[in-house]
């Protein structure tokens, strides 16, 4: 928690910075366990014969789902989702975070079969004040989803809470 | 019946999806979203200590509100924006329902779209996480 946090020179300079890409894969068993994982039971998202006849080339990803990042020991991320390289270089020394909100824009459909390249983009920094937890640092981030084709197939913005 | 932009109209209230996800389900959302924050099931973590209990993932949420829009619109159309923003914690084993309206229908460059306005509520009937859904048919 931070009484007097205000966003430095030094933190502004980052505003803009791109992380180096890294791939996340869509297959027909990760678009499965996703779709287990949120307790869908629409055949669609399971069964490739269903998802064909709905239109779909191969299964869906379900709405939010945008591929399982490439995993490998001791480059990849334990925990999270993204490489430890994805999200920015700011010395803000605050320790506790938060998940402050999502919006996923579409532009392709995504289906089993695909290969994603993902950026994440820091896109701006802002402060609140919380009653409870002081300054808080709104670190908002844009992470750009192209498929295989070279086609933009999803932009992620979301907000990190740093306090 | 298929539903369809036509067919719709402002105000409509989509079917609630009623949730109450178990530490299985957490898990099972941990292992299809590659998320393995262990504030989402394991007890001892210093955090799931702090506040009590192992909280349920916000993009759970997120992605129940995918699920719940998804179910209504049954492929006849493809969401092209979905958002939400985390206001409060859910926890194990306690119900929370996923609810959403037509909030606008409108057209843009030739698409038919749909807004939804969409939250999801826990037992006490606080809305934890309000979002919103654009839907072109």
């Amino acid at each position: 928690m931070a009484e007097n946090f205000q966003i430095s020179k030094e933190m502004q300079a980052v505003i803009g910075w791109e992380s180096s890409p890294w791939d996340c894969e869509v297959t027909a068993t990760s678009v499965r366990a996703f779709a287990r994982g949120v307790g869908y039971t629409d055949l669609v998202y399971y069964d490739v014969e269903t998802a064909k006849k709905a239109g779909y080339r191969n299964l869906p990803a379900p709405p939010t789902y945008l591929g399982t990042p490439i995993f490998i020991p001791g480059k990849s991320d334990d925990y999270l989702p993204f490489p430890p390289d994805s999200m920015p270089p700011l010395e803000h020394g605050l320790t506790g975070l938060l998940d402050g909100g999502t919006e996923t824009e579409y532009f392709e459909t995504i289906c089993a079969g695909d290969t994603l390249t993902c950026v994440n983009k820091l896109a701006s920094l802002n402060t609140k004040e919380s009653k409870g937890l002081g300054t808080m640092l709104i670190m908002s981030t844009e992470a750009t989803y192209t498929n295989q084709d070279g086609k933009v197939a999803a932009i992620q913005r979301a907000q990190v809470i740093l306090y | 019946m298929a539903i369809s932009w036509e067919a719709i109209k402002e105000g409509d209230i989509i079917p609630e999806l009623k949730k109450c996800p178990g530490v299985t389900q957490l898990v099972k959302y941990a292992a299809g979203s590659g998320d393995f924050n262990p504030l989402h099931h394991d007890y001892n973590f210093f955090q799931s200590k702090a506040i009590g209990t192992i909280i349920v993932h916000g993009r759970f949420k997120y992605a129940t509100i995918g699920e719940c829009v998804s179910n209504w619109l049954g492929h006849a159309g493809r969401i092209q924006k979905i958002s939400c923003q985390y206001r409060g914690m859910d926890f194990p084993d306690q119900e929370f329902t996923c609810k959403g309206a037509v909030a606008r229908k409108y057209e843009e460059n030739g698409q038919k779209l749909a807004e939804l306005s969409v939250w999801t509520e826990n037992a006490e009937g606080k809305n934890t996480t309000p979002g919103l859904v654009v839907v072109q048919f």
